[in-house]
């Protein structure tokens, strides 16, 4: 087994804990602002306003 | 034709047998847990499981010969068990909270639990927050859920039997709960009363619940996931890994219903702690958040304001509510970087947040008239308002010097009923009135003026609380830390207490006033559904008014 030591863990926590966390927070903006999803997104919000009542077959 | 006839009588014969046979084995489980436990308070529990399962077998039953439905079923949406957890969810509502009333008033009169064993403030305190938080939420959020995954998908629900055994799997899993506390039945973790075998059952109801939602989702005709599922999504898998992980404990045998937790001493506060607080981030708000991105725009008739604020905030939202439960644990045994790991990420939270609150405000931003005219919207406009204060507070009471203060005083309880009454129970009833009349297919609702009536109870009670607790709490974190000149403490905790009375009774009449709410909102409901006429079209109780770009 590996030999882990606390201080090996929480020097890990710190560094790429942050990391991870930025970089998703990096994709996640690219995926709101990415300029093609805009249309997919203003029909999405709009979507939601359409009056019939039936699922779609 | 009752009801019942007429649910049961949307089942094929293949899918009541289907259902007859879950019942069996609930009751199977219930007779074999009953005679384990014989000698045990489980016994009780087993007999309930029993019981419960053997009405629903027997309601079955004898209606297992009925006709075979003639409806093309993928032509519209099952509604049926969404009416039934609306039911059911404000059944629990009048319950929860004058369980809460109760056990407010027994602060200020303690004579008031009338000499019971079963009746102290131990007891009864669970019972408040179990129906309350799980049993009208909870319910209201599988019905709500229910209802936005199949009109966002434009596709029926992936399942007949199984929505119902979520639906009444769930009551029976709260149903254990809050007999259980009564009977003296508690692994004593906050929100995580129940024992192992009811947290075993939640297990079984809660994965197929996942399971039909995914199913549900896969099936869709919509090409795009509506931003409301996602947040459903959200908190349909992290509770269960919440719970899962919260509810690792070794009964002591089979019969009994006592069992101790895997985690020891300081890890089991840290894990019921991220437990807990995630608890409030994934079932008191992601959840509720699918409600107030669905049913707000649509209820205005507007589309929400930024879509991509609603991503940005989601995503945001998930990832730092994970990290936030060790501000529960400022100044204790917990390592001191735990503590601040905690406090930093509560209070990065307060981003997303009010981008979520500010999001619906903007949405509502040119349609004041209507907030103005429309109750229903009202109730939706305030939950908003109470979510971006409440959000504000919570971050403020995690930061470490502050909460020395606020810690175990009343202020930690009015910030909690800050966010339960204000934001999670008014976006649930105006959710209920803008659903009520579209599902039953009524014109509108019985009482536009009983609407009006419960949204000022509402804000009246929630405001006569909170205040209440402001005060109660900041003098109570103030005397206790109040030292003489010679370093003794200056006040005793039973001057603290005298000190408290008026606030409590303050507190309890607030309570009263969001009880009476409620009661009016299932009167209102009730007679809807009995005495309003049927919609002709059934854009009914939807403002005429088209829908106008938000952005």
């Amino acid at each position: 087994m590996f030999d882990i030591s606390h201080e090996t863990l929480v020097a890990f926590s710190k560094s790429w804990g942050l990391f991870y966390l930025m970089g998703f927070f990096l994709c996640v903006v690219v995926y709101a602002f990415w300029p093609s999803n805009r249309k997919r997104f203003d029909r999405a919000k709009t979507s939601i306003l359409e009056r019939d009542d039936k699922p779609w077959q | 034709m009752n009801a019942t006839d007429r649910m049961i009588g949307r089942l094929t014969s293949g899918e009541r047998q289907a259902a007859l046979i879950l019942c069996g084995l609930t009751a199977l489980s219930g007779a074999a847990l009953g005679l384990a436990g014989r000698n045990d308070v489980v016994g009780w529990h087993g007999l309930l499981m029993l019981l419960f399962a053997g009405g629903f077998g027997f309601l079955l039953m004898t209606r297992l010969d009925m006709a075979e439905p003639t409806e093309d079923r993928g032509a519209s949406y099952y509604d049926d068990p969404i009416k039934a957890g609306i039911v059911l969810a404000m059944a629990w509502a009048v319950f929860g909270m004058f369980m809460g009333v109760w056990v407010a008033a027994q602060l200020a009169w303690p004579d008031l639990h009338f000499d019971n064993g079963w009746s102290t403030f131990g007891r009864l305190r669970p019972t408040h927050t179990t129906g309350v938080i799980f049993g009208f939420g909870g319910n209201a959020l599988i019905a709500t859920s229910f209802h936005v995954v199949q009109r966002t998908s434009r596709a029926r629900l992936a399942g007949q039997v199984s929505p119902w055994f979520v639906l009444l799997g769930y009551n029976l899993f709260c149903l254990l709960a809050v007999t259980g506390y009564l009977l003296g039945i508690t692994q004593s973790k906050e929100y995580a009363e129940a024992e192992w075998y009811a947290d075993l059952w939640l297990v079984v109801v809660w994965v197929t619940y996942f399971v039909l939602y995914l199913r549900t989702i896969a099936r869709r005709r919509e090409p795009h996931i509506y931003v409301a599922n996602w947040y459903f999504m959200a908190f349909i898998v992290v509770v269960a890994i919440l719970h899962i992980v919260n509810n690792l404990a070794l009964p002591i045998s089979w019969g009994h219903a006592k069992s101790y937790t895997i985690w020891p001493g300081v890890q089991d506060a840290m894990v019921q702690w991220w437990y807990g607080h995630n608890a409030v981030a994934f079932f008191l708000t992601a959840g509720f958040l699918g409600m107030l991105y669905y049913y707000l725009p649509v209820r205005a008739q507007r589309p929400i304001f930024s879509y991509r604020l609603s991503i940005l905030s989601f995503w945001g939202i998930t990832f730092f509510y994970m990290w936030a439960g060790s501000h529960h644990l400022h100044y204790t045994a917990l390592p001191h970087w735990v503590q601040t790991l905690g406090m930093t990420f509560s209070v990065m939270l307060l981003v997303p947040s009010w981008a979520s609150a500010g999001n619906a405000l903007l949405t509502l931003n040119g349609a004041w008239h209507r907030v103005r005219d429309d109750a229903t919207l009202r109730f939706m406009m305030a939950a908003a308002v109470f979510y971006g204060l409440s959000t504000f507070e919570g971050s403020f009471l995690a930061i470490r010097p502050v909460n020395a203060l606020s810690h175990y005083t009343d202020w930690t309880v009015g910030h909690v009923h800050a966010g339960a009454l204000g934001w999670v129970a008014l976006i649930t009833f105006g959710s209920l009135y803008t659903l009520v009349p579209t599902l039953w297919k009524r014109e509108r609702m019985y009482s536009a003026a009983l609407v009006e009536v419960h949204f000022w109870l509402s804000i009246a009670g929630t405001l006569i609380y909170v205040f209440a607790m402001w005060n109660s709490g900041i003098i109570q974190g103030l005397m206790w830390r109040t030292y003489t000149e010679d370093g003794a403490l200056a006040y005793s905790f039973v001057d603290s207490l005298v000190a408290m009375y008026p606030y409590y009774i303050a507190r309890a009449f607030g309570g009263l006033l969001f009880l009476i709410g409620a009661v009016v909102g299932c009167y209102n409901m009730w007679m809807t559904v009995r005495a309003v006429p049927q919609a002709t079209s059934r854009t009914g109780d939807q403002p005429v008014a088209a829908a106008v770009p938000g952005e």
